[in-house]
């Protein structure tokens, strides 16, 4: 093991990139220190705060289309009722901003910022300024897609995939908000591009001695395979997205058939990117379980080495298979063998991952905290979600599912999961680090069994009426006489989502007590042996107090011959 | 959100696999790679199946597009000296080059410039035709990023003297070479064709 010469005597104060001026107090300090920081703590939390706002606005969204699915033509909230066009424009705000404005800042923006540095021993990003640099401009893309709820013609109403014709000249009203929306799209999508330099550069050059990249927490891993995965597959997209917005400004045609233009190529561009994203979204949030189930289950993580080659691969083969979301788009025929067999190899290194971390229970020593409950529910739900996905993957029955409810079934019983409980899980267990409290746990154990209950109740229905042939992103199932026996399950699905929204109540109650008060968390609190559980709760400028080096893996809990429950990384060897 | 003030102190760490303004530089480019890729792929396949593009891509200024070729190619061939002077920590000669680059920059910007008024004037806009769509945004889109890449260069002119400036002269070179690169596969796709 190669480590660079031996460090100078330990100075008081060291310069490190995220310290500043000696100014204690005054407006400026202020500023430098909540608003334009370069601590990647506090740009973590702004990411959190900012994607957590976001949430609430796509769960209001969600609320508005179920109750019109449920109760059609009737007036929502005291407001009259919403017609079509508004209804085009909930869904497709809902989509977008969950996708972009809520699982990417939060799993990404939130998570990653926090605790990349912290988990490998390093005092800040490699660019901190780049970080700042990545959250304003994420600000940015947020002030522009709200806006465009609020200008002539309303916000964009094409569907989060935004086909063409539809979002190039289809609704003329709509120009503006689509135009606002590709607009701010494409911040957003400089903003990772921006914060995933950092992510990339800080695991590779900034880890503390003896960190291996084999003893990297699985975490680490993760947040390095999806924005890897994200900055190779975005950059089409981006192209695309121009191309797009020159149509929409100028009708230049690119997509538009009888300007000589092609409407598939936008949906080439668009899943190329787009499904690639799906798994930048799963895997920070199996990188938070696989931290989280250790732990609580005092064992280490079964098959690290496998999880990472196979997160490798799934990578590889993530963009080999964007074209399973258009089987029934009319493209050619002969490309429906090769993505069936790409989309269904894909599922065998998943499962590899998932399959590992439920091994990992085995003969451990559970201990059931809110965070574990989370953990355990997201690779649950998950596993829902991901064998819809091997009938989806097959083109033959996809042609009878596509653009059903069983679609939005299953990419809401991945994604929720993933986006959700993977948030949940990270934030009921990495809060004491964050804020220096504890989340409450009744609360919390309150907050997941309502979640569970009543998300189950929200989407079940809808894999019931997919497979009874019920076409998704309908305004008023009413126009079809097939759709009214199922009307039942509209129903159900609303009330399970009148309950899922209510019992996020606790949490926001657990959220806002976690942020007042003293600050009462150990500084590892729950026992655990990564590197972010050795810097004081909550981590100063610079993050570590202490000198120390890594020794061992990061999950040698209940290792066998030792005394102790468990080796953390920093505490040396005693022989 | 005040955390307690501690002394920090100084952690060895592993060795970094390449520096990291370097490496920074790397991963930023596969993105870019990626984005002007997926824009020239898709400018191909359309053009395979559109062969009447030809009359479109007819109305290009091959000579201008030369000249710019050259343009570029030598002001790569500067950014390789002025890198080679900061190595050897020549500050003055690196600034001198430097700034031969950031001339035959703004040199291509103004051919392209031309280019581009003589084109409007000819009433060839992003609205005529696919191809004109996808000339503008891929030209447009190199332009910026010149553009970009001349800040950079600025920024390092200006700062010559400081070491740690001169330290970033690798990565600014390594990105305005992506920039000429990009350029060698616009010049073919969309000048050289039809002639």
């Amino acid at each position: 093991m190669s480590v660079q010469a031996p460090a100078p005597p330990v100075e008081p104060v060291h310069e490190s990139p995220s310290h500043h001026e000696p100014q204690t107090s005054g407006f400026f300090h202020f500023l430098r220190t909540y608003v334009f920081s370069v601590d990647h703590k506090m740009i973590g939390r702004q990411y959190l705060f900012t994607g957590l706002a976001m949430a609430l606005v796509g769960g209001l969204l969600a609320y508005i289309i179920r109750h019109q699915l449920a109760y059609p033509g009737q007036a929502v909230l005291g407001h009259h009722p919403i017609s079509a066009d508004n209804y085009n424009a909930m869904i497709t705000m809902h989509g977008t901003i969950m996708v972009f404005w809520v699982a990417m800042p939060i799993l990404i923006g939130a998570f990653g910022n926090f605790l990349i540095p912290l988990m490998i021993g390093a005092d800040d990003m490699a660019f901190p300024r780049l970080n700042m640099l990545s959250y304003w401009t994420f600000f940015l893309s947020t002030v522009v897609l709200v806006a465009s709820f609020f200008v002539p013609g309303g916000a964009a109403a094409s569907g989060w995939t935004a086909y063409p014709s539809l979002s190039v000249n289809g609704i003329p009203a709509n120009q503006l908000g689509q135009a606002l929306w590709v607009l701010a799209v494409a911040l957003e999508f400089a903003s990772m591009l921006i914060g995933g330099i950092n992510y990339l550069t800080t695991p590779l050059n900034m880890r503390v001695a003896g960190m291996s990249l084999f003893r990297m927490p699985i975490f680490v891993w993760m947040q390095m395979a999806a924005t890897l995965i994200f900055m190779l597959s975005v950059g089409p997209l981006i192209g695309g997205a121009v191309l797009l917005l020159f149509d929409v400004l100028f009708q230049t045609g690119v997509y538009l058939p009888d300007k000589g233009g092609d409407p598939l190529l936008w949906q080439h561009l668009f899943w190329f990117f787009g499904h690639p994203e799906v798994y930048v979204i799963f895997l920070p949030a199996i990188g938070i379980v696989g931290e989280i189930i250790p732990v609580f289950a005092r064992k280490p993580l079964f098959g690290y080495k496998p999880i990472v080659y196979s997160t490798i691969v799934a990578g590889f083969l993530s963009f080999l298979v964007w074209a399973h979301h258009q089987f029934i788009s009319g493209l050619d025929p002969r490309l429906a063998m090769p993505f069936s067999i790409t989309t269904i190899l894909i599922s065998v290194p998943f499962a590899i991952v998932l399959f590992s971390m439920i091994a990992t229970f085995w003969r451990g020593s559970i201990e059931f905290t809110t965070a574990m409950l989370f953990a355990i529910g997201m690779i649950a739900e998950f596993l829902v979600g991901g064998t819809t996905g091997i009938i989806n993957g097959s083109a033959a029955a996809d042609i009878y599912v596509h653009d059903t409810y069983y679609i939005v079934g299953h990419f809401h019983y991945t994604l929720f999961p993933a986006v959700f409980y993977g948030t949940f899980a990270g934030l009921y267990y990495w809060w004491p680090k964050m804020f220096g409290r504890r989340l409450d746990e009744r609360l919390g154990k309150i907050h997941f069994w309502g979640t569970t209950l009543f998300f189950n109740m929200t989407f079940i229905p809808m894999l019931l009426m997919g497979i009874g042939g019920h076409q998704r992103r309908i305004f008023d199932p009413r126009v079809f006489t097939y759709t009214a026996p199922m009307h039942n399950l509209h129903l159900i699905a609303t009330f399970g989502l009148y309950g899922l929204l209510l019992y996020q109540l606790p949490f926001v109650i657990a959220f806002v007590k976690g942020l007042v008060g003293k600050r009462t968390a150990e500084r590892n609190p729950w026992n655990a042996a990564t590197l972010e559980w050795h810097a004081p709760s909550p981590p100063g400028h610079g993050n570590f107090d202490q000198e120390f080096e890594v020794h061992r893996g990061p999950y040698e809990y209940s290792h066998p011959g030792s005394e102790k429950d468990f080796l953390p990384q920093w505490l040396p060897t005693t022989n | 959100m005040t955390a307690i003030a501690h002394p920090v102190p100084v952690l060895r760490r592993q060795p970094p696999i390449i520096p990291s303004g370097r490496l920074g530089m790397w991963w930023f480019l596969s993105s870019e790679i990626v984005t002007f890729g997926g824009v020239v792929v898709s400018y191909i396949l359309l053009r395979l199946v559109h062969p009447d593009w030809l009359h479109h891509s007819a109305h290009t200024l091959l000579s201008a597009g030369a000249i710019n070729t050259v343009v570029l190619l030598t002001s790569s061939l500067t950014v390789v000296l002025a890198h080679r002077a900061a190595e050897h920590h020549d500050c003055c000669t690196a600034r001198r080059f430097l700034s031969i680059s950031f001339g035959l920059g703004v040199m291509f910007l103004c051919v392209k410039a031309f280019e581009y008024h003589h084109e409007l004037s000819h009433g060839l806009t992003p609205r005529t035709a696919a191809f004109w769509g996808f000339y503008y945004t891929m030209t447009g889109l190199h332009g910026l990023h010149v553009i970009a890449g001349l800040i950079a260069m600025l920024y390092l002119i200006l700062g010559a003297r400081n070491p740690k400036v001169l330290g970033r002269v690798a990565p600014v070179g390594l990105y305005w070479h992506f920039v000429d690169i990009v350029w060698i596969f616009l010049f073919p796709l969309l000048y050289v064709t039809a002639h």
